[in-house]
């Protein structure tokens, strides 16, 4: 294991940190950068718990190796302004919140991208984040209400 | 783990050649982390890493050619109009890999020397007579996909050679279709995969998930030249059992499998070739 120092843009402000050279993205925000609102879900790319944006695209940060992300801008679910998840709250978008972290941070990017509705369905954008308690319906119900286009999935 | 960090495509080169044989290739980095936990071995070898070498990325277009860089992303293709246009097999199946999370990370290249016999990416890259053109410090090769695998995860890259670029003719095609079956359409490893195309070249009939590696089915394309009369989807079976050689896994069985594929195949292609039952 090799030590890596990388500088990046962290919600908006410069960070610079020494990582190992196996660390997830995940861990070095978690652990060595104190943001917990990522979470693990599945720690293999399927469930989406611990999705974040890199570059403006969202990713799970599980499987991104830390030094890929130098002179890289990585945004969190703590970049999000609490007032603006209110829907996900009116619509029972979450039940546990395992899965809501990844989830919002999909649904702002797909806020932040309509075009994308004209190739892609709403459920198809957020397939790669999962549910435990199979929440879909809220959830797709909720993007749609920040969407201000509720049913359009 | 040792990561070595190229500032330049030469620099990749010289490191890969220098590491003589012990050196691996690194970009979106999603097949070596998904198995991190448990491929203890993985831990001790050196990686080369290519993510910040940007003159890989993107893709272009020549007068007679698609040309796929060797970092150009799933998401790169779908989000490209024209590549929806003329090679809308590309966009069906990058829309299967995973989901965006793992689209926007993966690339085309790294899908092709993984080397997986349930890759989604390959199959519609070789139905449309893909290229692999790798570079080391000896020079430029090129190898035709269709002939690139040599058996499960074995092929024809040196440990020197990088894929700097994948290049697809651009022709006029009269069928195209990629059917993947899974357990869900996104974040599923395919059961069976097909890539089927027709032009004036001939009938490509690519299967995923059949066979040690992905392959062409020569059988059942030439039973498509010849316009052999097909009544039902058994009729497919024996050419079926001349091309393929499925296993019995985690995922499914090899009857199964042989089975799916003959209806897949029979329904599909109904319709273009004039098939009555």
């Amino acid at each position: 294991m090799t030590a890596i120092s990388i500088a990046f843009t962290l919600n908006g402000s410069p960070v610079s940190v020494d990582v190992d050279s196996a660390e997830r993205l995940l861990d070095t925000l978690r652990y060595r950068l104190g943001l917990t609102g990522t979470k693990e879900g599945c720690g293999e790319g399927e469930c989406g718990a611990c999705t974040v944006h890199l570059d403006g695209l969202p990713v799970d940060s599980c499987l991104v190796p830390t030094y890929q992300v130098r002179g890289r801008r990585v945004d969190t679910v703590e970049s999000l302004d609490p007032p603006a998840l209110e829907p996900f709250a009116r619509g029972g978008a979450t039940q546990c919140g395992a899965c809501t972290p990844g989830v919002v941070m999909t649904a702002w990017w797909i806020r932040d991208h309509p075009e994308l509705l004209g190739t892609h369905t709403l459920r198809e954008l957020m397939a790669g984040n999962l549910c435990r308690c199979t929440g879909y319906d809220g959830i797709v119900d909720s993007i749609g209400a920040v969407l201000g286009e509720r049913g359009s999935a | 783990m040792t990561v070595l960090l190229p500032g330049s495509e030469r620099d990749a080169l010289e490191m890969l050649a220098a590491a003589d044989g012990d050196a691996v290739p690194i970009a979106g980095a999603t097949d070596l982390l998904v198995s991190w936990p448990g491929r203890l071995e993985d831990h001790r070898k050196t990686y080369v890493d290519l993510s910040g070498l940007a003159g890989l990325r993107p893709l272009r277009w020549t007068g007679d050619e698609l040309v796929l860089g060797g970092l150009t992303s799933y998401w790169d293709v779908i989000r490209d109009v024209r590549v929806r246009q003329e090679f809308p097999l590309l966009v069906a199946a990058a829309r299967q890999v995973g989901a965006i999370q793992i689209q926007v990370r993966g690339t085309w290249a790294g899908n092709i020397v993984n080397a997986s016999p349930a890759a989604d990416g390959v199959p519609v890259l070789m139905a449309y007579d893909a290229v692999v053109e790798l570079e080391s410090l000896r020079g430029r090769e090129e190898v035709p996909l269709d002939r690139f695998y040599t058996g499960y995860k074995e092929m024809r890259r040196r440990p020197d050679q990088l894929v700097v670029a994948i290049r697809l003719p651009r022709r006029p095609y009269s069928v195209q279709k990629f059917v993947k079956v899974g357990s869900r359409r996104a974040q599923a490893i395919a059961k069976v995969g097909l890539a089927i195309t027709r032009a004036a070249a001939g009938w490509r009939v690519v299967a995923a998930s059949m066979a040690p590696t992905i392959r062409r089915c020569p059988t059942i394309e030439r039973l498509l030249e010849e316009g052999a009369p097909v009544r039902g989807p058994d009729d497919l079976l024996p050419a079926i059992a001349r091309d393929v050689s499925p296993i019995d896994d985690i995922r499914s069985t090899a009857a199964y499998r042989k089975r799916v594929m003959a209806r897949v195949l029979y329904y599909e292609l109904r319709e273009a070739c004039g098939w009555r039952a």
